[in-house]
Parts: structure tokens; sequence; C-alpha cells
């Protein structure tokens, strides 16, 4: 079980670059032509609806909407921000700021707890509660959906930032438990073991000398957290209507522009939602990428 | 075990344990308790039905027609996508230039991988947005502008009943290619390079590679490709409650299991009904997990 796949690997650009000068092949190949053409082709499909949004973001309902979208803005609309943010997206930043720092927080730790006890401790019903963590990761929310609105309900956490995290933590623990689990198992046990014969506590050495040993895994992991958390869509629209989340706001504002035509404030408030990831996953794209696939082949 | 140790993990469990019974154990089993009864969602009074609720979903018009849906994304998102994500991982590993040092990967590698990958992590309203819009079926909608320019023509996208479903299909395709070619990439590239190397001086050609090294030794990461996708394409709520007319428009051509769940349990009162279809939906990914995996099983090759 690898713990981290290396995105570069070996490449083989990392193939031995020094040739013999006369054996160097620099002509273009039918095969290379094809493979750029071929993959040229898919990120202009990827790229272009992503950055016609982002200048859409600048422009007016008509030229949107008129007889050649493609064309740039005459003025730059940089109102729209103005409007989507007074249409309730500021709020709706926050709400989703808010739910993900707790959410994502409460969810590395409770969910780091859980799989270091079940990775390091022999106790009666310990393969049973990891099985059913396990089994959480494979059974569509969708199930549950209508009993879990009454059971938030019933605690009076409907459209509350409360509600939502708790709700969100316990979604995000089984992969987390999954994930993390495994990586307690590679970790050395004789540095534990040490910490435990000097004295300190079980907690102490948890805390002190294991969680600061798991840093990359939970990077890995709060990364797959912090994004799925952010784009979650589902629970918080049944769970939280008074009180959106950015990806529930950006639906509810599709559905009033069919109305109001004002497309150029919705992408506005499209930006305001994508800009944060993607700079994230700019910043961070090699940890992003590694840490989603990696967790996907556990 | 030290003594006191159990105290201690008591103490680790109890919280999250809790947490996990109240919001994701205990709405599981309800789920399968109100799927025998009427219960509305509204009022606390309810009586068993027993399996009426099952037996009504085989007449319902409108639930079948969303199971067939369903099916039908099943069977191309994981298809397409696992042949457009392989396709792109091999040419990226091996499409490049060949000399005395084997089979080069292309050039740009990298900026294919930050491209391709994207998507994964736009949320789903936002994905649905931009194409929504981008396939606006007048005749300036961008795609249309571009499909007229090449001498295509232009079509409805989601206007028509007919091609709806596609459309929403092809964005659950755009946005899902790029994550399984990373998943595909780092596993292609853990395949030690002499493997290819000597199938190269023995004189077999790329493709033969492809298909005797490269798509054997991937056979893991296909499967539980295959397994991931087949869930996702299952659910389809959030795309087609953002980007369809209606939600699940035009004339049900988009509708999907998950929207009657939300339809059924949140509009029209019929929150045990709704349950029955939750039930058959865990099944159902209970089955495909199950065949997928007996399916695909293969000797394990080591390298």
């Amino acid at each position: 079980m690898t713990l981290q796949i290396d995105v570069e690997g070996t490449r083989s650009e990392d193939a031995p670059k020094i040739q013999p000068a006369g054996l160097k092949d620099r002509s273009f190949s039918p095969v290379n032509v094809f493979s750029h053409t071929v993959l040229i082709g898919w990120s202009i499909l990827v790229v272009v609806p992503f950055i016609w949004s982002l200048i859409a973001s600048l422009k007016s309902t008509g030229e949107i909407f008129g007889d050649n979208p493609w064309a740039l803005p005459k003025t730059l609309l940089w109102d729209n921000f103005t409007k989507a943010w007074d249409k309730g997206v500021g709020d709706y930043l926050g709400n989703s700021i808010v739910v993900v720092v707790f959410g994502v927080a409460g969810t590395m730790l409770f969910g780091s707890m859980v799989a270091y006890v079940l990775a390091r401790y022999e106790f009666p019903g310990n393969r049973f509660i990891y099985y059913l963590f396990a089994a959480g990761m494979m059974f569509p929310t969708f199930l549950a959906i209508v009993p879990l609105f009454f059971v938030v309900k019933n605690f009076g956490m409907i459209s509350t930032y409360q509600g939502l995290i708790l709700v969100y933590i316990a979604y995000s623990l089984p992969f987390t438990v999954f994930f993390m689990h495994a990586f307690f198992r590679t970790l050395p046990t004789s540095i534990a073991e040490a910490a435990l014969v000097d004295g300190a506590s079980h907690a102490t050495t948890f805390f002190r000398v294991m969680l600061p040993m798991a840093k990359p895994g939970l990077l890995s992991v709060g990364i797959f957290n912090v994004l799925g958390q952010w784009n979650q869509f589902v629970l918080p629209s049944f769970l939280s209507p008074e009180k959106p989340v950015l990806s529930q706001g950006i639906a509810t504002l599709l559905g009033s522009q069919r109305y109001e035509n004002d497309w150029g404030t919705l992408f506005a408030a499209l930006t305001i939602a994508m800009v944060p990831v993607v700079v994230v996953y700019l910043v961070f794209y090699r940890q992003v990428q590694a840490g989603l696939t990696g967790a996907t082949l556990k | 075990m030290r003594h006191g140790s159990y105290r201690f993990v008591a103490s680790f469990l109890a919280i999250p344990l809790a947490l996990y019974a109240i919001f994701v154990i205990s709405p599981f089993a309800q789920a399968f308790y109100y799927s025998l009864t009427d219960w509305t969602g509204v009022s606390p009074k309810f009586k068993f039905v027993g399996l009426e609720n099952f037996k009504t979903l085989t007449h319902d018009a409108v639930f079948r027609a969303a199971l067939g849906h369903n099916v039908i994304l099943l069977i191309g998102v994981p298809l397409l996508v696992i042949f457009l994500a392989l396709v792109f991982a091999y040419l990226l590993n091996v499409g490049g230039r060949s000399n005395s040092a084997g089979v080069q990967g292309v050039r740009g590698n990298g900026f294919y991988k930050l491209a391709f990958f994207l998507p994964q992590v736009l949320s789903i309203p936002v994905i649905a947005v931009i194409w929504s819009v981008v396939m606006t079926s007048t005749d300036n909608g961008l795609a249309n502008t571009v499909t007229k320019k090449l001498g295509l023509g232009t079509s409805e996208y989601l206007a028509s009943p007919k091609i709806a479903l596609y459309c929403v299909m092809w964005v659950m395709i755009w946005g899902s290619v790029g994550f399984y070619l990373v998943l595909f990439n780092a596993a292609m590239s853990g395949i030690p390079k002499d493997i290819f190397e000597a199938a190269i001086i023995d004189g077999a050609t790329r493709l033969s590679t492809f298909f005797r090294i490269t798509l054997p030794l991937l056979w893991d990461t296909i499967q539980t490709a295959w397994v991931y996708l087949a869930i996702m394409a299952l659910d389809a709520y959030a795309l087609v409650a953002v980007m369809t007319a209606g939600p699940g428009g035009p004339d049900n051509s988009t509708q999907v299991m998950g929207l009657q769940i939300a339809n059924n349990g949140f509009q029209f009162g019929r929150a045990g009904y709704a349950s029955a279809m939750g039930v058959v939906l865990f099944f159902l990914t209970l089955l495909i997990a199950a065949v997928m995996l007996r399916a695909t099983r293969r000797d394990r090759i080591e390298y």
C-alpha cells in the first residue's frame, strides 16, 4: 500500500538526457503530432469554458448572449461583483468559510483520533468499528437524506452552522478514518512506545508524538476534505435552506437569473466561488493531485 | 497493553462514534424502516404498509424512467471516462518522440495534467452553470457559434428531450476525465521503464506494449475507477438539479433517482415512498460494486 503516489514518478523525462549527438531525433514523428493534437484539443475543451466564464463576469447580459458571445467586453463591468456581493454572495461566502473551517478542523481531529486508536490498540470490536466506518464510504448519501433531514430538524439545527458542521464531520469521517488508519499503520511503533515508557500518557503520545509524525498524511486528507466540504452541495441544499453556502447560492442565483436576466452578476458570483479553490489548486497542485488520487487507490 | 488504555480508547472513540451513529448510521437504518411505512414526513403518525411502497414503485412510470436514465449513465460514463483517461494517460507517457533512450513522454506533460484536472476542484453547481450557458440552445450559444463555424450545424442541447440526458452525461465525463487521467498516469509511472524498453527491443509496437503491458498492469486501478464512476453515475442529482429545466426536464427526459427521492421526500409529502427509492438505490449500488469487483477480478500482477 503506497501512501503517497509520486505524481511525477519516474517519467520518461527523467531518462538520461545526455545522448550521443548523432542518435538524437529532433524531428516530430506522426505519433508525437497526433498526441499533441489530441491533448491540446482536450485542454481547450477544459480551459476555454472556464476562462470564458471568468471574462463573462465583466460583461453585460447583452454581451454574454449577443451576436458574438466570444467578443471581449467593451467596458469592464466591475460593478457585477458589487451587485453579486449585495445579492448575498458575501453572506454565502462567509457561511462557506465558517462551515469549512470548523468542519475540516473537526474532521481531522476526530478522524485521526479514531484512526489512531483503531490502528494501534487492540480491543474487542476494533474490526467491527473499522468496517462500520469503511462501509460509510460506499453508500449513496441519497439513501439517508430524508431521515437525516428529520434527525437534524429534531435537534433544531436546520439552517444553522452547528448543524452543517456536525453533519459534514460525520460524513467526512469514513474516508478520513480509512486513509489515516493506513497511514498510522506505516509509522514506526518504537517512538510511541519509547514515549509511553518515559511516562507520557496515551493522549499525550498521540498529540505530541504521533500527530506531528503523521503530517504528510494529514496534509493529503486535509486538502481532500477542504475541497470536498467547500464544494458540498447535496447536504446543505436540504439541511440549510435558509443559510446557503456558496455552491448552493450559485444554484439559487442561476434559478433567479432565468427571470432577472442579469447574467454578468451570476458570472461574477461564479468567479467569486471559483477563484479561491483554483488558487489553492494552482499553488498546491501536486499535493492536490497526489492527495485526491492517492486516496482513491487505497 | 498497559493499564488504563481501555479508558483511553473509549475516550477517543466516544465523540466521533456518537456523531457517526447519529448522523450517518441512524438515518441509513431509518430509511429502511420508513420504506415500509406510509409516512408523509409531516405528520408524526404513520402506519406499516409492508412492501406496498416497493409494489407502487414498479408501476411508477417516472421512477422507471429515472432508473432507466441512471442505467444509461451507469453504462456510458464509466466506459467513456476510462477510455478517454487511458488514452490521454498513454499519450502523456509514451506519445513523445522515440529515440535511443526509448519511448518518451510528450513535452508539456505537467501542463496537460494541470489543465485536465481543473474541473475536479470546481463544485458541481459551478460546472453546471458554466455548461448550461455554453450549451445555450439559441444560435448565439457558445457551443452553437463554434459548431456553426465548423459546418456542423446547431443543436438545442438541454432544451431537446432527445439529447438533454446526453448533455448531462457529457458534463459528467468532462468533469471526471482529468481525475482518472492523473490516477492512471500515476499508476503507469509506477511501471518500471525497462519492461517497455525490453519489449521495444524485442520489436513490440507502441500499441502492443499498451495492450500487453500497460493494460494488464493497470487492471486493479481501472477496477477501482469503475466502481467510483458507477457510484457517481447512480447519483447525478446535483448536476441534473442545477442544469436541467424543471429540474428533470424537458419532458422528464433527465429524471434521475436522486431527483425523485428529493421530490417525493420533500415536496410531495411521501417520505416513506422516497425512502423505498433510497433502498432500491442502496441495493443497486451494492449489486454493482459486487458485480464489478467479481467480473473484473484477475490475478494481481506484482512487479
